[in-house]
Order: structure tokens, then C-alpha cells, then sequence
């Protein structure tokens, strides 16, 4: 649908069709947007569904041991949790205004934002490794005699952030590196204002890692 | 399919307004998290989470400006997701 031409075939004349053909590089080649996005968006289903088994695990725990989940929740650093949520959300920004700006033909405004959102990730990254190491220091590492003396409800707690964050920290790297491709793309031309699906998907990609941390924030930093 | 296409650019402001209103929302949920509030504040900070991820989804994500059949996959994907966690819940509680 971002593509014009494609729905409307028949209302093309030939010196746009030619027009096109330059633009795609290769003559006739079909490209089908929506398909794509739909594609996308079905992937993305299976990563709900992913990290749903996941917040289904947390909430059975959390109403088995909902003490223990309030005491190891406070250990938690609060600030840093909040200046990551900040940090994403502006990844998101900054990811929809590089898609708005090759929309208008803005290559370098667009490169600016698409760098802009892989710093928020690799800061992001950043933060989360900090916040971790100063948990293994304190000895709250997953499998430490220090964690395992704790209550049932506690290791469980720190289990599910472990692997939570960690899976969610895996998506933020998977998604840096695709967004580094997509900078090349950009900065060689093959992805255009006629043609900017795969930085579209990217960014639904990197939008769904913001997603998910929205739902993982409270759950793990905000408990009273 | 003029008029269709520039619905398609979302201007830079709104992106804006999106993530100001997501920042709000931040600081909000935050600052109601220090309240004593008992049992409903799961509830509230959830809430606040939809809210959020409505957003995002509605307009970082162009579902809001998609064709009505991404709307139908999203809905259908919501829907087996919340009868899971409904069902597992229901399990739970009348165990």
C-alpha cells in the first residue's frame, strides 16, 4: 500500500512503468509490500507467543509466591530500570521517524534517526549489563549458593528475570544487527522512498522489543 | 488513491506526541508504583501497560493505518493469547 504502484497496475503508463524499473534496479521484478508486512506480522505473532508462554509461567509463580515475588523485586534497581524504559521508547521514536523520513525522500535525516535508534540499543544494552554484573557482585547470580539460600518463591523470581530480561536482551542485539544491515541498505540505495519495506519490517521488528519491555518493566521493577 | 496515499505519512509531530504521552505514561506508572495501593496496583500498572503498548502498536506500528485485515490477524493473535492466560488463571484459582 506504500507502494502506489502496486495497487493501482492498470493506471500506470508506460514512461512510470520505465520510471519504476530504474528505481528496482531489476526490470519486472515484483514486489508485493503488504504480503511482506503480513509476512512480518505473522512472525512477530510466534514472538507473542514466545514470550507469552513466558508471562504465563511469571503470573502462575507470581500468584503461588506472591511475597516472595514483593521482597526479591525490591533488589532491583529502580532507576536504571526507568532510565531503559526511557532509553526504548525513544528507540521507538526515533525508529518511526527514520521509517517517516525515507517516506519523504529524507535519506539523511532518515540515516540520522536509523543511527539514533541502534545508540539507544547498544545503550540500552549497556545499562543491562551493568545492572546485571552488580547483581552477580552481590551474589545474585542464577544457580549461586547466596540465591539458591533464599526462599523457593525468590529463586523462582530471579529465574524468570534471568532468563525474561535475558531473552528480551538477546531480541535487542538480534535486533542492532538487523538494523546495522538496514543502515547499508539505506546508505546504498536499496532501500528508497519507492521502496522501504524491509526498513519497515525492521522497524515492527524493533517496535515489539519495545512492546515487550513495556509489559516487562512493571512486572519485574514495580512491585510494592 | 491520492487521498489514501497521504494518509499514509504520519506527520513527524505526532510521532512526537506518541512518545511524549509514552513518557508520561512512564513517569506515571512509577510514581503510582510508591503508592501503597494493595491489591489493585498489578491491575493499575497493567493498565498503564496497555495503554502504552496501544499506542505503540496503533502508531509506531501503522496499525491504526493499515488495512483492516492486519487489525484481524492482531485481534485473532490477542484473543488465543488471552484465552491461554484466562484458562491457565481459571486453572489456578480453582485448583
Amino acid at each position: 500500500m506504500e507502494n502506489p504502484e502496486i495497487s493501482t497496475p492498470i493506471a500506470i503508463s508506460e514512461s512510470e512503468k520505465t520510471e519504476q524499473a530504474r528505481h528496482l534496479s531489476i526490470p519486472h521484478q515484483h514486489k508485493d509490500a503488504i504480503g511482506a508486512k503480513i509476512g512480518m506480522w505473522l512472525f512477530l505473532f510466534t514472538e507473542l507467543l514466545l514470550f507469552g508462554g513466558l508471562f504465563l509461567l511469571y503470573m502462575a509463580y507470581r500468584l503461588q509466591y506472591t511475597k516472595d515475588f514483593v521482597v526479591a523485586a525490591s533488589e532491583l534497581n529502580l532507576v536504571l530500570g526507568t532510565l531503559n524504559t526511557i532509553i526504548l521508547l525513544t528507540s521507538s521514536l526515533t525508529m518511526a521517524l527514520s521509517i517517516a523520513a525515507i517516506q519523504r525522500g529524507k535519506k539523511k535525516l532518515s540515516v540520522a534517526m536509523l543511527l539514533a535508534t541502534i545508540g539507544f540499543a547498544l545503550a540500552f544494552l549497556v545499562i543491562k549489563y551493568f545492572e546485571w554484573t552488580a547483581k552477580f557482585h552481590h551474589g545474585i547470580a542464577p544457580n549461586s549458593p547466596e540465591l539458591l539460600s533464599k526462599p523457593n518463591g525468590e529463586i523462582i523470581f530471579y529465574g524468570m528475570y534471568y532468563s525474561m530480561t535475558g531473552l528480551h536482551a538477546l531480541h535487542v542485539i538480534i535486533g542492532m544487527i538487523i538494523l546495522l544491515f538496514m543502515l547499508v541498505f539505506l546508505l546504498r540505495g536499496s532501500i528508497s522512498k519507492n521502496d522501504y519495506i524491509k526498513l519497515e519490517n525492521s522497524g515492527l521488528y524493533w517496535h515489539l522489543v519495545d512492546l515487550i519491555w513495556i509489559f516487562l518493566f512493571p512486572l519485574f521493577y514495580l512491585l510494592h | 488513491m491520492e487521498k489514501e496515499h497521504k494518509e499514509h505519512l504520519i506527520p513527524y509531530g505526532t510521532y512526537f506526541l506518541v512518545w511524549l504521552s509514552l513518557i508520561s505514561l512512564t513517569v506515571l506508572t512509577v510514581t503510582v508504583a510508591g503508592i501503597e495501593l494493595g491489591r489493585i496496583a498489578l491491575f493499575v500498572a497493567l493498565a498503564i501497560a496497555f495503554v502504552k503498548s496501544t499506542l505503540v502498536v496503533s502508531y509506531f506500528m501503522h496499525i491504526k493505518f493499515d488495512d483492516l485485515i492486519f487489525r484481524i490477524f492482531l485481534l485473532v493473535a490477542l484473543v488465543t493469547l488471552a484465552s491461554i492466560f484466562i484458562l491457565t488463571a481459571t486453572d489456578i484459582f480453582f485448583r
